[in-house]
């Protein structure tokens, strides 16, 4: 019984390694494989995964609306005190007060890109953008407000 | 036909005539050594190069493509790069064995490429007791890993050589037993007559299942003996920083890194010479016309390409298996290798006796 045990672990041991070198081998013979992307070169054609987190930004619709209604949720699942939201009173048609916001102010070089803020908003009015190159000469440039001027809240957005 | 054969007698004719035997011979030492000096620097270049582009490969990345066109020249911006580096020597370390410890293992690696039979009759030294010449010098070059070590004053140094020391002592062995049935089937030591006695085909299909076997326990083992990856204990950068070789630097740094790669092609290069037939080009039976095809292609192209097919191979393990630790490292060599290889011996010896091979 050693002598088959024996022989057994030889042959799971070269057969497993086998599989090893299939794959490598595989990687190696198939250069389409290659994921290195050739950043600056194909600074056009760059291709960035889906998740990729790079800033936070505000999409605003044609129209220049979005939807942010200036719950402060984001602002309070900031970890570092990164988002700032300042906000005023609309006066609808009706005549009522209606709480809008007047600045998102966003400082990026506090923030860690940790999605907390994504995940906090309840009306989706942010998300994470591909754009990774922030590099700027004067730090007061990184501090952003992502409403655009003059934008305002989407109809029906509560 | 141009071949390196009608040029090497060509060279000596025109020595021979021009001065006496003793200054002729003088020469041609001379030639042979600025040869031997010019394949290594062009070895350590391109195996380095190689080694990366393989890996890169492996590892879905495109590796050195900024220095020349696909990155041809990284491994030359390197070695200047290396060169104008400050060969450091720690204070409390043993200078004179610490300087010389790079040279002993380049010169082991010089020592080795004398027997080796580079293309038909172009062979440095073809002394009758070939393959023994290159197992007991191939040995040597622990001693300079393990000079580095201790030389060094520096515990990863040491730790790396000493484990260094334990693995090319047991690896030593089956590569050793590997050879021997390659002895055994030919019955000889002289590397001419083995690449002679594979007229007919090579050694790995002429002697079928036993020498595939040794075959691939000789891959294995010299790719210990080599200290490479998967059985690169002796640097084991996550573990010892760089081995034996932590406080080198510069030049000297260089020299054990290029010795490193030339040992590859030498071991390659044997195993070529061994198993695949050295030069010998591909002959399949009585197929004529195919033998006679085959015939054109130079010698040396048979060899180079022989061995960088093995060089591939050993790249290929080494980007594919992980590092082993050390009781594993020695329970694969005493528990399975070398009873194998044992084993296995005594099966060629049958076989040999009996002509059970083609």
């Amino acid at each position: 019984m050693f002598l088959k045990d024996y022989i057994t672990d030889v042959f799971n041991g070269v057969s497993s390694l086998l599989k090893g070198m299939r794959k490598t081998g595989y990687y190696f013979t198939h250069g389409k494989e290659i994921i290195t992307e050739q950043y600056p070169d194909n600074r056009a054609t760059l291709k960035l995964a889906d998740r990729f987190k790079g800033e936070v930004v505000m999409p605003h619709d044609e129209n220049n609306e979005h939807t942010c209604t200036g719950c402060t949720a984001c602002e309070l699942a900031c970890p570092n005190g990164t988002i700032k939201i300042i906000t005023k009173f609309d006066i609808t048609p009706e005549g009522k007060k209606k709480k809008a916001i007047d600045a998102f102010i966003y400082r990026l070089e506090m923030c860690t890109l940790c999605n907390l803020c994504i995940t906090a908003c309840p009306s989706d009015a942010i998300k994470m953008s591909a754009n990774f190159e922030h590099s700027v000469f004067d730090r007061s440039k990184l501090t952003k407000v992502l409403n655009k001027p003059g934008s305002k809240i989407k109809e029906g957005i509560e | 036909m141009l071949s390196l054969e009608s040029i090497t007698k060509t060279t000596q004719d025109w020595l021979l005539a021009k001065f006496n035997p003793t200054i002729a011979l003088a020469m041609e030492c001379a030639i042979v050594i600025l040869l031997a000096i010019t394949l290594f620097a062009i070895l350590g270049l391109v195996l380095v190069l190689l080694e990366r582009k393989v890996a890169a490969r492996i590892q879905i990345r495109l590796g050195p493509n900024r220095v020349g066109p696909g990155g041809i020249f990284q491994t030359a911006a390197d070695t200047l790069k290396l060169i104008m580096k400050e060969g450091l020597t720690p204070d409390t370390a043993d200078k004179f064995l610490f300087n010389l410890a790079p040279f002993v293992v380049m010169m082991v690696a010089m020592l080795l490429l004398a027997p080796i039979a580079f293309a038909k009759n172009f062979q440095i030294w073809d002394i009758n007791i070939g393959v023994l010449y290159i197992s007991s010098i191939s040995s040597l070059s622990v001693i300079g890993i393990l000079m580095a070590g201790w030389a060094s004053n520096n515990k990863y140094s040491l730790l790396g050589a000493m484990r260094s020391g334990a693995q090319i002592v047991s690896y030593e062995l089956s590569a050793g037993f590997a050879v021997l049935t390659i002895v055994v089937l030919t019955g000889s030591l002289q590397i001419s007559e083995i690449v002679a006695a594979q007229q007919n085909g090579w050694w790995l299909f002429k002697g079928h299942i036993p020498v595939v076997i040794a075959f691939v326990l000789y891959i294995i083992a010299v790719t210990a003996e080599t200290n490479r990856a998967p059985f690169d204990l002796a640097e084991a950068e996550s573990e010892l920083t760089a081995g034996f070789h932590t406080e080198y630097s510069g030049m000297k740094f260089a020299l054990f890194f290029l010795a490193e790669y030339i040992n590859i092609f030498i071991v390659c290069a044997i195993g070529a010479t061994l198993f695949l037939g050295g030069w010998m080009p591909l002959h399949i039976g009585h197929w004529e016309g195919f033998n006679h095809i085959m015939d054109y292609i130079p010698s040396s192209v048979w060899f180079m390409g022989k061995t960088f097919f093995l060089i591939f191979i050993i790249m290929w393990f080494r980007w594919t298996f992980p590092r082993l630790r050390v009781d594993q490292l020695l329970n694969l060599e005493w528990k399975y290798l070398l009873p194998i290889s044992l084993f296995n011996l005594l099966l060629v010896t049958v076989i040999a006796i009996m002509g059970w091979y083609f």
